[in-house]
């Protein structure tokens, strides 16, 4: 069904809630979705396009009402799936995770997942070290209690909690919201780094595009339960039609590759990035487009 | 501002700190001297724990300083006394747009305020509408207010205080968790808001949003490390930086063109301002023609 490479499948998923009363709302109308190993994929769409319900279905908090699952070969569909080894290979960042932290000491809420799996003591203590330093939190935070570390310091807290499982594949909704400048920039270059291994992938739903355009190779657009534009990031991100269409917005690089076009200057192709956009402007200046 | 005009908020030596949950008091706040005029935008912006949420929430009497004192009009926020006066003149838009919302329909949720105040029915009426208007959401009276998208859920939440014919308006983080689409028609409803004469005063992270401002404060530990106007604070980029703060796209990118792009007035903060800029220095040194015919939006590959 899946090349080697792929680590999660969606097919024609659909999914409504409160199915089968007056109430119901559908949700996804049959998405399919690639996930292959050593990509990072973008997902967004207005609030309300089914972003979080389709992220849910990729660790089996949500079973396929209609389509199929396929994470790490195994089917959602399937009952007899171990679910836990799952949820431990593909580790779910809620937004705002900081608000479910529920250990008074730091350190015991990242230990819970790695506790909870049975592990040793001295390997619990090795997998939070771990957790906490690649999150870019000192291992000495650990006996602090959560209510007193900043927003920024809790919300890499519960992002140590989930990686303390070693998962392959990390699903992450809206996660640099609330956050400021500096908390953002440096949770954006962890993700970046974390990516780098070619063994593992990111999924990231938003509707800051300028996260998605730092961080995706892939991107899907997502509007009313149903994919509306998919591919290369640069390739999805360049549609302004579709993209200003689905309520969204165009990165500030794009839109400005495209103010300097509409004065005529020549600027062939959207530059996705900051540093992207700054060369295009070095080489107009310099006259040797 | 250098209008002789009466500031609408006046706080003034104000400290403040969070006791409680720690062994030692939390110092939020150390003499914030800052003052609000009718029809002025104000953005605050600090990294987390800054105290910029503090702040706000001394200036409709939610907090009240330990040192120092708050004035809205006349009415010290130290005296219960004034307190309807100043939640009246003073509401509050908050992040999460379900946490404010108290009626089930969207009328009535609007009409809540100002009937607890004992307005008439026909006037109460003229004032639902009137909110309503001003925030785009005539025609959604009956609706559930619950079934609102987040966007309206936060334009709801606006009309609510309006309803109370409020002076000054303050939104906490109030964009942070909107769409794109729903986060510029709430941006575009603050700037009609000032041009009615409201005061605005909001709190982000956002720069670009706060590039919009009239006047930007910039907090960091409790103080007031910068303000002014948005050119003129994100002009000091390695002052920001310093603080955990970043500039507008647009300007770091001109920032970091500095020297090869010689800004002829003031540096940009808008992604226009910043491709003028550009424009104008080619066709200055005539690697453009100097009347290029525009093409007409929108018409590119």
């Amino acid at each position: 069904m899946s090349q080697p490479d792929t680590l999660i499948s969606v097919q024609d998923l659909a999914h409504t809630y409160l199915r089968g009363t007056p109430f119901e709302v559908p949700s996804l109308r049959g998405v399919s979705l690639t996930v292959a190993a050593g990509r990072t994929v973008g997902l967004v769409g207005p609030t309300g396009s089914g972003k979080s319900t389709l992220l849910q279905h990729l660790n089996g908090l949500l079973r396929p009402q209609e389509g199929t699952v396929h994470v790490l070969g195994d089917s959602l569909t399937d009952p007899s799936i171990n679910i836990r080894d799952i949820r431990q290979r593909v580790g779910l960042v809620f937004q705002n995770p900081e608000d479910q932290l529920f250990e008074p000491y730091a350190g015991d809420d990242v230990a819970f997942g790695p506790r909870a799996l049975g592990l040793e003591r001295d390997q619990v203590r090795e997998r939070v070290r771990q957790a906490m330093e690649a999150v870019g939190l000192s291992f000495d935070l650990k006996d602090r209690l959560t209510s007193q570390l900043s927003q920024g310091e809790r919300r890499r807290l519960a992002l140590a909690g989930v990686l303390a499982l070693e998962p392959q594949i990390l699903v992450l909704d809206e996660p640099t919201a609330g956050l400021d400048p500096l908390g953002r920039r440096s949770l954006l270059d962890f993700l970046s780094s974390w990516a780098s291994d070619a063994k593992r992938a990111i999924v990231l739903a938003t509707h800051n595009m300028e996260d998605i355009a730092l961080l995706s190779d892939d991107v899907y657009v997502l509007v009313a339960g149903k994919i509306v534009l998919s591919g290369p990031a640069r390739t999805v991100l360049q549609n302004a039609d579709v993209l200003l269409q689905s309520s969204l917005s165009l990165p500030v690089s794009v839109e400005l590759s495209r103010q300097l076009r509409r004065r005529g200057l020549p600027v062939s192709t959207d530059s996705l990035t900051m540093d992207e956009a700054t060369r295009q402007i070095e080489v107009l200046l310099r006259g040797d487009s | 501002m250098t209008t002789a005009r009466a500031p609408l908020i006046r706080a003034e030596g104000l400290y403040y700190s969070y006791v409680g949950g720690t062994p030692e008091p939390v110092p939020a706040l150390r003499g914030i001297d800052l003052r609000i005029h009718p029809g002025e935008y104000v953005a605050v912006v600090g990294a987390n724990g800054s105290g910029k949420s503090t702040l706000l929430r001394h200036f409709n009497a939610l907090l009240q300083p330990d040192a120092g004192n708050v004035w809205v009009h006349e009415w010290n926020t130290r005296e219960a006394v004034h307190l309807r006066s100043i939640r009246s003149s003073v509401g509050m838009v908050f992040q999460v747009p379900d946490a404010q919302i108290v009626a089930s329909t969207v009328e009535e949720d609007v009409a809540f305020g100002p009937e607890n105040l004992g307005i008439e029915p026909e006037a109460l009426q003229v004032r639902v509408r009137e909110a309503l208007d001003a925030v785009g959401l005539t025609g959604y009276e009956e609706r559930a207010s619950h079934a609102l998208s987040a966007g309206q859920k936060q334009r709801l939440a606006i009309a609510a205080a309006l309803a109370m014919h409020p002076r000054c308006i303050l939104f906490d983080e109030a964009t942070s968790v909107l769409d794109p689409q729903g986060r510029l028609q709430l941006l575009n409803t603050m700037q009609a808001l000032c041009s009615q004469g409201l005061a605005v005063v909001t709190v982000t992270h956002d720069m670009t949003e706060a590039a919009r401002a009239h006047r930007v404060v910039v907090l960091h530990n409790g103080e007031i490390a910068m303000q002014g106007d948005p050119r003129s604070v994100f002009a000091q980029e390695n002052h920001l930086l310093a603080l955990g703060l970043e500039t507008p796209a647009p300007t770091h990118i001109a920032h970091r063109l500095a020297g090869r792009l010689p800004f002829s007035s003031q540096i940009p903060v808008t992604v226009e301002e910043l491709a003028d800029e550009v424009a104008g220095q080619l066709k200055l040194h005539g690697q453009i023609p100097q009347s290029n015919p525009m093409q007409p939006g929108g018409a590119y590959p």
